[in-house]
């Protein structure tokens, strides 16, 4: 193996992987086509192909592959919500994520290092009590901690914060963990493509032609083509989309931020986040500190980044770790979210019979790429919602039967 | 830093705004619009009218604001849009 890997090395010229082929021809029609090639619409593809042998799919991608939100967050992995069923539903995600690499045979560089929120308030640990409850019961690792194991978990913290927003404890969730977000959407699309599903890049969605309670034809800036079933992925323009299927769906658009400092030595070691000052932290692989936050104040649909909020992640950074003040950021940029009432997604069947929804997942929803794709999947071809997925069904708006995860959301994504 | 026009103090910086989100066609007064009014918010691509306050005024306005390019078209009291 060293031998092969030093040849390799050596090699003055080294052929392509080739791992995603290029755009082919338009077919006149698919038994399944996909709308959106992020994260969640490649793996929905893979899982049709691979595990339900349903191959005969065009995943149709305005743009380039995952260049959408896939390609703009912030990688974090966790399963530490507030309602059993979306602990269930993510915690399925998470497992998913810790076989993917070898499942794929594609380094996805999950790293399963921990999350750690702070408390800054007694409010704040009672619902970290209840999330960690909560937890346990549904068989997730995750535990309240005190001040002085944070400092143990993160050694560099600045606990007391001049004294505004001392760190009471937190919640250590051993379970959470990072990916790389680009590695988790190729992976999928060359196994995907490997097994004939087609990869349709600069393919914008127009229309569809809807007849009675079905979609017949999806029409693209490269030509009409005719559609067993539809599935829907398209990120932050899920609103508009579905709207040309003639669906409404409750998402507002906003949008969220974040930035990369340069690279420096390793002193992170867990994911930290603090929902009191909207910030959150993770230092990649690379050593760059990664910083997120809350959204942006107002319903915007552009990718535009603002200083205002940039200088807000800045702050919410440095109270947490002073001694970043020198460290120049490399990188920053923002995306387009579909933000739902409740923070939680839309998942399953529409209006329409043949038109299958995979939706609002806002600024959280990297971390259910594989078990949204993997459970979308299983409902095209089985055309039966399975019952993870039942209560994020679109119906429950009228209902009231909301799934309430902001407090579990905003700040940590 | 972006600009804010407030019918009563002139020109600001919009971090003296609070957001309170599009101008609703559906009333949570009406029993049938209920639904539409508490989940179904305007979210067009284009010019949408929202409320906005002056925080430090406490003065409350309407702007109009594209949502793709961020431009802000007009700002007025409410119930008094220039003709
Ligand atoms: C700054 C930021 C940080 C985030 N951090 C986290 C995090 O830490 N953890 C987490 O779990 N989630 C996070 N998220 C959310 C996460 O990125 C998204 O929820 C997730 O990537 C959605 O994946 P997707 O495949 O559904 O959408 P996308 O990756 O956005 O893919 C949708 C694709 O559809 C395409 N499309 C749109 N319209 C059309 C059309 N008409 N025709 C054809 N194609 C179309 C787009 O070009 C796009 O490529 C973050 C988001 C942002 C913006």
């Amino acid at each position: 193996m060293p031998f092969t890997l030093l040849r390799y090395g050596l090699r003055s010229k080294h052929a392509s992987f080739g791992d995603i082929p290029s755009t082919p021809a338009l077919k006149r029609s698919y038994d399944v086509v996909i709308v959106g090639g992020g994260g969640h619409g490649l793996a929905a593809a893979y899982y049709l192909s691979n595990v339900h042998g349903i191959r005969n799919v065009a995943v149709l991608e305005k743009g380039y592959l995952a260049g959408g939100n896939t390609a703009r967050n912030t990688t974090t992995v966790r399963s530490n919500y507030m309602t059993e069923e979306s602990v269930r539903f993510y915690a399925e995600g998470v497992r998913l994520f810790e076989t993917m690499s070898q499942d794929l045979g594609f380094n996805i560089m999950y790293s399963q290092r921990g999350q750690l929120t702070l408390a800054h308030s007694d409010a704040t640990m009672r619902s970290f009590h209840l999330r960690a409850e909560m937890g346990k019961h549904v068989g997730t690792r995750i535990e309240v901690v005190d001040a002085r194991t944070v400092k143990e978990l993160v050694p560099h913290l600045n606990l007391d914060i001049g004294g505004m927003h001392e760190v009471l404890g937190g919640l250590w969730h051993a379970d959470g963990g990072t990916a790389r977000h680009d590695a988790v959407a190729w992976g999928y699309a060359r196994h995907a493509s490997r097994r004939g599903v087609e990869i349709h890049q600069r393919t914008e969605v127009a229309g569809f032609d809807v007849s009675g309670d079905r979609v017949t034809h999806v029409r693209t800036n490269r030509g009409t083509i005719a559609a067993g079933q539809v599935l829907q992925a398209v990120g932050g323009l899920n609103g508009q989309v579905a709207a040309l299927a003639g669906i409404r769906l409750p998402i507002r658009c906003f949008p969220l931020q974040a930035m990369v400092t340069q690279p420096l030595k390793p002193f992170l070691h867990t994911l930290v986040s603090s929902a009191n000052l909207h910030t959150y932290l993770v230092q990649s692989s690379r050593g760059e500190v990664v910083i997120g936050g809350g959204s942006d104040p107002y319903q915007l649909a552009s990718t535009r980044s603002t200083l205002d909020q940039k200088e807000h992640l800045a702050e919410g950074a440095l109270h947490l770790f002073p001694f970043l003040h020198k460290v120049k950021l490399l990188r920053q940029w923002a995306g387009i979210t579909d933000m739902t009432p409740d923070y939680s997604p839309i998942m399953g069947a529409s209006p329409l019979a043949n038109y299958w929804l995979d939706c609002g997942w806002g600024t959280w929803g990297f971390k259910a790429t594989p078990v949204a794709g993997k459970r979308m999947a299983e409902t095209i071809a089985t055309g039966k919602v399975p019952d993870i997925l039942k209560p994020f069904d679109l119906r429950r708006f009228d209902s009231f039967a909301l799934l309430n995860e902001m407090g579990a959301t905003a700040a940590s994504h | 830093m972006k600009i804010l026009t407030c019918p009563v103090n002139g020109p600001r910086n919009i971090a003296e705004f609070q957001y309170l989100g599009p101008v609703r066609a559906a009333s949570a007064e009406e029993p049938g619009q209920l639904i539409e009014a508490l989940f179904y918010a305007e979210n067009p691509l284009g010019i949408m009218h929202e409320w906005w306050r002056h925080m430090p005024s406490n003065t409350i306005l309407i702007a109009e604001r594209h949502t793709v390019t961020d431009r802000i078209v007009a700002t007025y009291l409410p119930n008094q849009k220039p003709a």
